[in-house]
């Protein structure tokens, strides 16, 4: 049995924004089991008040530097919701695909450079230039490949400038969108490979169950709008998200935190497969099947497994979505915007988890209250009970103070949190 | 400083470089990871001691700071002053460090309070003014945008690193629009900052059809009065204009003076 430890991590590495794992144990005894958020709010609800719907999409972007596409579009949403503004179908398939584009390149820099050292035994990507060459030209290639077909789609990789209330600024180029399709095919390979990588990593056997919170897809796996859905056996209408999230404060975060049916749910890739195991494509089923990865997994660390499963799964989605696109004439890209009073509800799966945003607009398009629940806020609890649960586990194996650390480091890095985006 | 690095056969220097960020949204530091194409070659120019959203090591001992985000609690401006005492040259890294972002959009208001009421109801939560890096230590170097553009960080590192002074285009975003012979937004019914803000962009937002919205401040000499004169003749609302020139911070005394107040809540 463990006898002692003191861990005291301040400032996280490898995690967007600011978060601190503090474990105290003694004699075998848990003494202490934190993980804490201490990032500065910006007070995006706030700014948005008072201001014309079309500043929302422009300035929730930049909630985020690493889902900004996602905050984008889910801002989108919540205005053409208020507004009664239906997508049409050709704009409805640029956003999904520039949606999937960034997933992929932010599930790839998550898998890559921000996970992989841990499994590999080094600090950061850097030494893997030299020690795993090929490992690195492969992310870096499905990276760019993403980052290129945002750039095509949504005018740029990040805070996109095409996107609109009402549809895009300019259409992407139709050849461009022929050659990208050629890429996807050829990444496949480059997924592969990652598949290959997976299978040479020693993922931590290590449960707790929860409530793994997503959208419910209807037959298919969802992204963008619809019902919401637990594994507890909640189902809710997208508009009654609040239900779903159940916001609250503690002393331990700036980061506000949610629960349903449990004192902490989980959002992410992990919930969603975990909800729509049904809606993945065969291939990237298969490599879930593999991997054990099938309902209910309850495993936090198998959320990386997660995000490759659905690398895949929006890779094989997005070649559909541009062969759609190109097997029909460019239509108008901006539908006419017409103003009225009105709530807006959104709510889309982006990269860490489900997004919500929520606008309440008056008769002159003025946005009176704003609220916005982030994937990475929603898992916080969870976090934080995992961290306790670990120190258990730890306490009982007699591990040494670098394996429980390592550990726990990489326990949160596994939620791929965002933290800046959590307190936003 | 190690020498191994050479440029037309002159050994480089390979400063070591720290990057830190502040309130932000931490694209800027993502931004350089976002050119995958040259991000192995751009690595090979520094040595980076300090990177904590990739990197686990992290040393104290650097002569380049690159500081992203802008400055909301007093922790943040302890950390910015204790990074201006280690570095010899401190960068400002994006719209929020230069001129406090979108995150100054909440000093609009006359009053703080509410502001955070609006967010977290009674639960206390500290914060202040946002205000940019130069309001509390010496910035040697800006680089302006929301997000960056790394062509133009890398430009710049590179010029550090062979010891050249850095430049900044001293004409508007115009300039660069008219040379991409894109469609003026304005002919479009688009409010566009293209004439008053400062390029070096190459027209990112206009040449996607968007209207350029400030996000690198004004141009040397920005004619705003103009502005205001085009504005009206296209039929775009004060509101309109003002969303765009309050939008990064960059052109917060030519808002004051429009505005003359600050903005009671509701």
């Amino acid at each position: 049995m463990k006898i002692s430890c003191d861990i005291d991590i301040k400032h996280l590495t490898r995690v967007e924004g600011h978060g601190n794992i503090r474990i105290v144990i003694e004699n075998g005894q848990v003494q202490e089991a934190r993980w804490e958020v201490v990032e500065t709010p910006r007070f995006f609800e706030a700014i948005l008040v008072g201001k014309n719907f079309e500043n929302a999409p422009y300035l929730c972007g930049r909630i985020c530097g690493i889902c900004s596409i996602g905050h984008t579009l889910a801002s989108i949403r919540a205005v053409e919701n208020g507004f009664g503004i239906t997508p049409t179908l050709q704009t409805g398939r640029l956003r999904l695909l520039l949606k999937h584009m960034e997933t992929l390149q932010s599930h790839i820099l998550h898998i890559y450079f921000l996970a992989a050292p841990d499994y590999l035994g080094v600090g950061s990507v850097l030494p893997l230039v030299k020690s795993h060459p090929a490992v690195v030209q492969q992310a870096l290639r499905l990276k760019l490949l993403a980052n290129d077909i945002c750039d095509e789609v949504g005018g740029r990789r990040m805070h996109p400038t095409r996107t609109v209330v009402g549809g895009f600024t300019m259409l992407p180029d139709r050849y461009r969108l022929g050659q990208f399709r050629q890429r996807l095919q050829a990444s496949l390979a480059d997924l592969g490979a990652s598949v290959d990588l997976f299978r040479s990593f020693s993922i931590p056997d290590f449960q707790r169950e929860t409530e793994f919170v997503s959208l419910k897809g209807e037959g298919d796996y969802p992204f963008i709008g619809g019902d919401l859905i637990s594994t507890d056996g909640v189902v809710k209408q997208e508009q009654e998200y609040a239900a779903m999230t159940n916001e609250y404060m503690a002393d331990y975060s700036t980061s506000k935190l949610s629960r349903l049916s449990r004192t902490s749910l989980a959002v992410g890739a992990l919930a969603r497969i975990n909800n729509n195991f049904a809606g993945l494509l065969p291939k990237a089923r298969a490599i879930a099947e593999e991997f054990g990865l099938v309902p209910v997994v309850h495993n936090p660390f198998m959320n990386v497994v997660a995000q490759l499963v659905e690398c895949v799964q929006v890779v094989l989605e997005s070649m559909q979505l541009i062969d759609n696109l190109l097997a029909e004439p460019w239509q108008e890209p901006r539908q006419t915007v017409e103003v009225r009073e009105g709530i807006g509800v959104a709510a889309v799966e982006v990269p860490r988890g489900i997004l919500y945003h929520s606008l309440r607009l008056d008769a002159a398009g003025r946005i009176v209250k704003a609220d916005c629940v982030i994937p990475t806020s929603q898992n916080h609890a969870n976090i934080r009970h995992d961290i306790e649960a670990l120190a258990l586990f730890c306490a009982h194996q007699g591990k040494t103070d670098k394996e429980i650390e390592l550990l726990a480091e990489m326990l949160v890095r596994a939620y791929d949190p965002c933290i800046s985006c959590s307190v936003h | 400083m190690t020498t191994k690095k050479t440029f037309l056969g002159v050994p480089v220097a390979k400063p070591k470089v720290a990057f830190f960020e502040l309130s932000s949204c931490e694209g800027c530091q993502l931004q350089l990871l976002n050119n995958e194409a040259t991000l192995l070659d751009f690595l090979s120019l520094v040595e980076i001691v300090r990177f904590r959203e990739g990197r686990k090591e992290a040393g104290d001992d650097y002569e380049i700071a690159f500081v992203e985000g802008s400055i909301t609690r007093d922790d943040e401006e302890e950390l910015l002053r204790e990074i201006r005492r280690r570095a010899k040259i401190l960068v400002a890294l994006g719209s929020c460090a230069c001129f406090g972002g979108v995150n100054q959009l909440k000093n609009r208001f006359n009053d703080l309070e509410w502001v955070k009421k609006e967010v977290y109801g009674s639960f206390p939560i500290e914060s202040q003014e946002v205000k940019p890096l130069s309001a509390v230590i010496k910035v040697d170097l800006e680089i302006y945008g929301c997000p960056i553009k790394k062509e133009e960080v890398e430009r710049i590192v590179t010029a550090l690193v062979l010891g050249e002074q850095v430049h900044h285009p001293q004409y508007p975003v115009c300039m660069e629009c008219k040379a991409r012979e894109n469609i003026c937004l304005f002919e479009l019914g688009e409010p566009c900052l293209g004439p008053v803000t400062r390029a070096g962009c190459d027209a990112w937002c206009p040449s996607n059809r968007l209207g350029c919205w400030g996000c690198r401040g004004p141009a040397p000499e920005a004619n705003l009065a103009l502005l205001q004169i085009i504005m009206a003749e296209r039929g775009i609302s004060q509101e309109r204009m003002i969303d765009r020139l309050e939008c990064f911070g960059g052109f917060g005394a030519f808002v004051a003076e429009v505005k003359g107040k600050k903005e009671e809540p509701r």
